[in-house]
């Protein structure tokens, strides 16, 4: 079954590169013509077609894309000229970083908040940590991002750049990439916090609750053991989506603390048109995108114990 | 009897909510239990029975209260007593048995670990000691492999040795009561006796103290010292179990004792071509067949009842009858002619002609739906009635299945009782003017006197109509009542058919005469008289 699952994520990857590679090739404009600008003679642009392949047909292309993709090797960069494996290596590195931070800081305060929120519902806490989260998530990134400049930065606690390179130690990474961390904890909490609640709340009607009660359990006892282990699965696929997000939909964040992520790279490389750049990364994108569902499934799975243990 | 007094209820008030108001659906029971002894507690649906069940435990259900009365158990004032002194009583000292252990029992986690939960937090026994105890336990209650059970998954285990290891879980820390609250209603006759004899066993060896909550009077004449009526939340009456039955006071009660009193008179025997035929008939989930070889006929007016145990293929039948199932050989005849094996090939026209309704109303109506929309859509898509001709049609069925539509036509099903439900049910099915209905255990989620209401019912209908019904079930008093023919299925097959009269009389197939002496008779020692019976090898074991 998860052998099944597997394939099945692999299919919709491939189908993804295809219709990245699709999307790219309906642009408009000529590739050699951009690197080489308008002063071009004809014959400089023909050589430089032939030396880039454009004039193959486009399964070839998409082909030798692919395949060099699947070996690590994206091509070159169009604008700089760099390999675009050794522009993304850093920054993927970064932005894979800031999203383990920023879940390591959310999923714990999520399930908490949710957990206790089910334990106590429609006490003053339960709202509170509902107004709360809601209210948080209810802003744009950017503003809850400058807030935070605002409180934590201008008072000289927290830098709001972040000006990280490879030497940076990990104490002093995670000290400087506090305020990104903490922004996205805000944004993606609410979520994973309701969904917490409401998954425990929809089991505390079952008899095998009831049953627990009548067992003489404590109400924490009744929902960590008897609750939770059956809410899992729901909890499970909402975390991976937010985690999906941390790493695919930064941007904003990455922006306003001038953080070197993929965000960033993706949107340098689409206003400069380096379609080489904007492949690779929206392809690294969907990989993440399919391998954290495909966690999430399994996870759900190994969870479920009529689903593990067959009759 | 002059033992000590365990549990003491006086003057019990409960109210229960429905939207803003509160209503009394408990009022002033006394109860009175001395240690060691069995209480059997029954009445229809909506008497009160589990409420008061669960009050002895000092516990109320999310949208009830207890207003008044006093809960004295051995000493301790339960309406007085703060949580964690209730917490520590529950489990230990006054335990609980659900009626649907399948759905008590928590789905994450292995029997064993669930069974070592009380008595590990209630400091009664160590992990280990109670992992032992479980084992012992589970022995005593006779279930099958006592030493591996534990350790399976609630999913892993059939619904009658569930039930028996809830017992068992129940028993854990040697508790001085326990309430059963319908523990056997969900099972088959067969499955019910095993049960019913190995609880009643472990309150003898253990001498404790049970309230046995219980809608059906046979069962509760096997385990129960004393039975107590209760009606409406009011007591009828109580008495010592053998007066009770040989002499009830109340008409209540007696209404109750006749219950079973309905049958269908005999039809003459069928003539022509049946309604329909099933022609030996195969069919599978996935790689495993679940039915083989199946063969039977329905006529005009007639009823054939198919009984058997759960897992024998009785509702898989239906699902190839309707269509839902493609057979994987065989065909099914309507008129002589064959159906398309799958749902998506048969006409509207054919469709019609079959119509279902299903063990629970509770989830077969769509709880959105006001009745006239319920009712009004079949006779909408199938015969084309529109406007006031649809409304008139809906006023008629209403009236046919005796409720006032001027009350009715614009409610929805969460406003009606469980018996009501079902006639709506009946409704729904008769809509499309069906020839033939299948009714697909239509009376086991309900109490006697609203099963007899429903069976007169159906009864009149069909005299009425010339139907024919496929009736589906494992009660065996509800075939006697309104079956002309009977088709007896045990694991996918057909063991036995005929009309009811031979069925009803020897020689019997084996698993027929199991079926036959498996069902509770009104007589305190039918229960000791049947085990002994088998142990001597005169009726057949349970396999």
């Amino acid at each position: 079954m998860i052998a099944l699952r597997l394939a099945l994520g692999i299919g919709l990857l491939f189908i993804v590169s295809l219709i990245i590679f699709g999307a790219t090739e309906l642009l408009p404009g000529d590739l050699a013509q951009q690197i080489l600008g308008q002063g071009a003679t004809p014959e400089t642009l023909a050589a430089l077609r032939e030396q880039l392949g454009l004039n193959d047909p486009a399964p070839v292309r998409y082909w030798n894309w692919l395949s060099g993709a699947l070996t690590g090797d994206f091509g070159v960069s169009l604008s700089n000229g760099r390999p675009i494996s050794e522009l993304i290596g850093a920054r993927l590195g970064n932005t894979v970083f800031l999203a383990l931070y920023a879940a390591a800081l959310a999923v714990p305060i999520s399930l908490i908040l949710g957990i206790l929120a089910a334990l106590w519902r429609n006490s003053i806490f339960d709202r509170a940590a509902n107004a709360g989260a809601l209210t948080a998530i209810s802003f744009p990134e950017f503003f809850v991002a400058y807030i935070l400049v605002l409180w934590l930065a201008q008072t000289g606690l927290f830098p709001s750049m972040v000006r990280i390179n490879p030497t940076t130690t990990f104490g002093d990474r995670i000290y400087m990439t506090f305020l990104p961390a903490l922004t996205l904890t805000l944004v993606v909490t609410a979520h994973m916090m309701r969904m917490t609640r409401a998954a425990i709340i929809n089991l505390m009607a079952s008899p095998y609750i009831e049953m627990a009660r009548l067992k003489g359990l404590s109400p924490l006892r009744i929902v960590l053991r008897h609750a939770l282990p059956n809410a899992l699965a729901p909890i499970i696929n909402v975390i991976a989506l937010n985690l999906a997000y941390l790493i695919t939909g930064v941007v904003v964040v990455e922006v306003v603390f001038v953080y070197p992520g993929l965000g960033q790279l993706m949107v340098d490389a689409v206003s400069n048109r380096d379609i080489a750049v904007v492949q690779a990364v929206a392809l690294i994108f969907a990989g993440a995108y399919v391998a954290l569902n495909l966690i999430a499934d399994v996870l759900s799975t190994i969870t479920n114990p009529r689903l593990m243990h067959r009759r | 009897m002059s033992r000590d007094v365990l549990l003491k209820i006086e003057g019990l008030r409960i109210e229960g909510r429905s939207g803003d108001t509160w209503t009394e659906i408990v009022k002033g029971v006394d109860l009175t239990l001395h240690k060691g002894e069995v209480l059997g507690l029954i009445g229809e649906s909506g008497a009160g029975k589990s409420t008061v069940g669960l009050a002895a435990m000092g516990f109320a259900r999310d949208g009830c209260r207890i207003t008044g009365g006093t809960i004295d158990f051995d000493g301790i004032d339960l309406r007085k007593a703060s949580e964690k002194v209730k917490r520590d009583l529950k489990g230990a000292r006054i335990a609980y048995v659900a009626q649907s252990a399948a759905a008590s029992f928590n789905p994450a986690h292995r029997l064993i670990d669930q069974y070592c939960e009380a008595p590990v937090v209630h400091d009664v026994m160590s992990r280990d000691e109670a992992e032992r105890d479980a084992i012992d336990l589970y022995r005593r209650m006779q279930l099958p492999d006592p030493d591996g059970i534990g350790f399976r998954y609630p999913h892993q285990v059939s619904g009658g040795q569930l039930q028996r290891a809830m017992t068992a879980m129940a028993m854990s820390c040697r508790p001085d009561l326990i309430i059963f609250d319908e523990p056997t209603t969900a099972l088959d006759v067969t499955t019910q006796i095993e049960v019913l004899a190995a609880i009643r066993d472990i309150v003898r060896q253990f001498d404790t103290a049970a309230i046995y909550i219980t809608h059906d009077l046979a069962v509760v004449a096997q385990a129960a010292d004393r039975i107590k009526v209760l009606l409406r939340g009011e007591e009828v009456e109580e008495a010592e179990t053998r007066r009770m039955l040989d002499a009830p006071r109340e008409d209540y009660t007696k209404s109750l004792w006749a219950v079973r009193s309905f049958a269908r008179p005999e039809q003459p025997a069928p003539s022509g071509q049946p309604i329909l035929s099933v022609k030996d008939v195969t069919a599978a989930y996935g790689t495993v067949n679940v039915l083989e070889d199946v063969s039977f006929d329905i006529h005009a007016g007639r009823t054939v009842a198919v009984v058997g145990e759960s897992g024998s293929g009785k509702s898989t039948t239906a699902r190839v009858i309707t269509g839902l199932l493609p057979p994987k050989r065989g065909e099914v005849l309507f008129e002589g002619s064959p159906l398309p094996p799958a749902l998506k090939g048969r006409t509207r026209e054919q469709l019609r002609q079959v119509q279902m309704i299903y063990q629970m109303a509770d989830t077969a109506l769509n709880p959105k739906l006001k009745l006239r929309e319920l009712i009004g859509r079949p006779a909408q898509m199938y015969l084309g009635l529109q406007g006031r001709a649809l409304t008139e049609r809906v006023r008629d069925l209403l009236h046919l299945i005796e409720l006032d539509p001027d009350t009715y036509i614009d409610r929805l099903p969460g406003e009606l009782s469980g018996g009501q439900k079902q006639r709506i049910g009946i409704a729904r099915a008769l809509a499309a003017e069906p020839k033939l209905i299948i009714c697909d255990e239509v009376t086991s989620a309900l109490d006697q006197i609203v099963q007899e209401g429903i069976l007169k019912l159906l009864d009149r209908l069909q005299r009425e109509f010339g139907l024919a019904y496929m009736f589906i079930t494992h009660d065996l008093a509800t075939v006697r009542a309104i079956a002309d023919d009977v088709v007896v299925m045990q694991r996918g097959r057909v063991i036995e058919q005929g009309p009811k009269a031979e069925m009803f009389a020897p020689p019997h197939e084996p698993y027929t005469e199991l079926l036959l002496s498996s069902v509770p008779e009104m007589d305190p020692d039918w229960l000791t008289r049947l085990l002994a019976a088998r142990e001597a090898g005169q009726t057949p074991a349970t396999a």
